[in-house]
């Protein structure tokens, strides 16, 4: 079984984790840029953040053949904090960075209107360095603030094909789907989604569009739950197909469209991959 | 290594014409290479160059960019390693015996020293790294040893090694055959020929 694993805090994680997740097949990821859990104060504690997420952390990661890749974004938890605010103005010069895939993670936490203003902003940064969009959604009041999210991203002029909205659940999945947006499931224990409920959701919804993730973070998570939920679908009579379209070919395609995903070391070396990324990310 | 070198490893690239455009971009306008070198890897690719033992086509490509800069190598060069991310934070490195900078590069070699990327503390220690002073030099050596990097990437260990660096070898080799770990085939056959042919010393504890 190969992974890819879309969404992963591996800052948070240790580099036992890695070595654990080269085990069971992890062969590429996504970090997104998120809240630490201790609040940021000013603009030198994210650009040092930011800098590891294409410095230090796809070093630790290569130490186990794992491609690293990141999102890069001011979270909307500290888009509220006018301290961190001028955080956007240096977005743009790592948003050129190679291993930048999408600008990420946006959307809302409060619903506020400097949440707003910075989601609307990055938007319109994704759009400018042609690059996609990794969109959180709150988990307080979820359904309302999926629905305005997909207004927000609606009015940006983005293609929705060039969105995921992240951490989805039973109640959400149908309205985003409806907008041709690709849809993440954090494989969470107990907040977010579990393995039996979204082998339910696979079998509800198919797997195209669908894009499965740990989330793992400094929270009570699992790393390993990517590849818990591909045995899950195995055993609920999916083929091996169907878990390689889940688990590695369509965070391929979604973050391909970056024309930035390098993974010419590993087994995406293949004539699928490089016609979608290496050709246009030299283009 | 000069320019000229890098200039003919590079004629295999996929796209030729970008670098070329460039390249003059940055002599026109020198703050152009601001834009330029994070997207070297995408236009230029990552792989060995054949040609150049050693250096790979980014690598060469931002090389060959920053000694085209018309003036301020120093203070661009630092920009670019401060805010790069690793693969131009090591072209920058590979870069600096190529530009016209006396030892003003010498504080990006002290930064990478101070990493656990094996990648920047290999490039760090290239011709350039005769800026270092000798303490210096020798803490780096030995974190190469540490953290696995062939010496094979050290310019001029040779010529350089010193009577200082055979004890700090040596001290570390007792510590690995007390823990029954090995040393690097190559720290200790450099051990071997800094204490060739003089008396064995007695390490102080």
């Amino acid at each position: 079984m190969r992974i890819f694993d879309p969404h992963i805090h591996m800052t948070s994680r240790t580099t036992d984790d890695y070595e654990r997740m080269a085990a069971a097949g992890v062969q590429a990821i996504v970090e997104p840029a998120f809240w630490l859990g201790q609040p940021r104060t000013n603009v030198g504690s994210f650009t040092d953040y930011f800098d590891s997420l294409v410095g230090w952390e796809p070093f630790r990661a290569g130490q186990f053949g794992i491609r690293h890749h990141a999102t890069v974004a001011l979270n909307p938890k500290e888009a509220n904090d006018p301290r961190c605010r001028p955080v956007l103005d240096v977005l743009p010069r790592y948003l050129e960075k190679d291993g930048v895939v999408a600008v990420g993670e946006i959307g809302y936490d409060s619903m506020t209107p400097e949440e707003d203003a910075a989601f609307a902003a990055q938007l319109a940064l994704a759009v400018a360095h042609d690059l996609p969009a990794l969109v959180h959604t709150p988990h307080r009041d979820k359904a309302r603030g999926v629905d305005r999210t997909l207004a927000v991203v609606a009015e940006s002029g983005i293609e929705p094909g060039r969105v995921v909205v992240d951490h989805l659940n039973e109640v959400t999945v149908k309205q985003v789907r409806d907008t041709g947006c690709w849809l993440g499931f954090s494989i969470y224990p107990d907040t977010k989604m579990s393995p039996p409920r979204m082998v339910e959701l696979l079998k509800a919804y198919g797997t195209e569009r669908m894009l499965v993730n740990s989330a793992a973070d400094w929270g009570r998570s699992d790393p390993l739950l990517t590849r818990a939920t591909g045995e899950a679908m195995l055993a609920a009579g999916f083929t091996d197909e169907d878990v390689d379209r889940v688990l590695w070919r369509n965070p391929i395609e979604f973050y391909g469209q970056s024309g930035r995903l390098d993974l010419s070391d590993g087994d995406g070396a293949e004539a699928t991959f490089a016609g979608n990324s290496i050709l246009r990310g030299g283009g | 290594m000069r320019s000229d070198d890098l200039r003919a490893a590079l004629r295999g690239i996929p796209d030729p014409d970008w670098l070329v455009a460039a390249l003059a971009g940055v002599a026109a306008q020198p703050s152009a290479i601001t834009r330029f070198f994070p997207a070297v890897g995408r236009r230029c690719g990552r792989a060995d160059l054949p040609d150049l033992p050693g250096w790979t086509a980014d690598e060469a490509a931002r090389a060959l960019l920053l000694a085209n800069l018309p003036a301020e190598h120093a203070e661009r060069a630092e920009a670019l390693y401060r805010t790069g991310d690793a693969a131009e934070k090591r072209a920058v490195l590979k870069a600096l015996p190529l530009l016209p900078i006396g030892a003003a590069g010498v504080p990006l070699l002290h930064d990478a020293l101070r990493t656990n990327d094996t990648r920047l503390i290999a490039a760090a220690l290239g011709p350039y790294a005769a800026h270092l002073d000798a303490s210096t030099w020798r803490q780096a050596v030995l974190k190469c040893v540490f953290t696995g990097v062939p010496l094979a990437v050290v310019a001029d260990l040779d010529a350089r090694a010193d009577g200082e660096l055979a004890v700090m070898l040596a001290g570390l080799a007792a510590e690995r055959q007390a823990a029954g770990r090995n040393m690097p085939d190559d720290a200790t056959a450099l051990l071997d020929r800094l204490t060739a042919g003089s008396q064995p010393h007695h390490r102080e504890a």
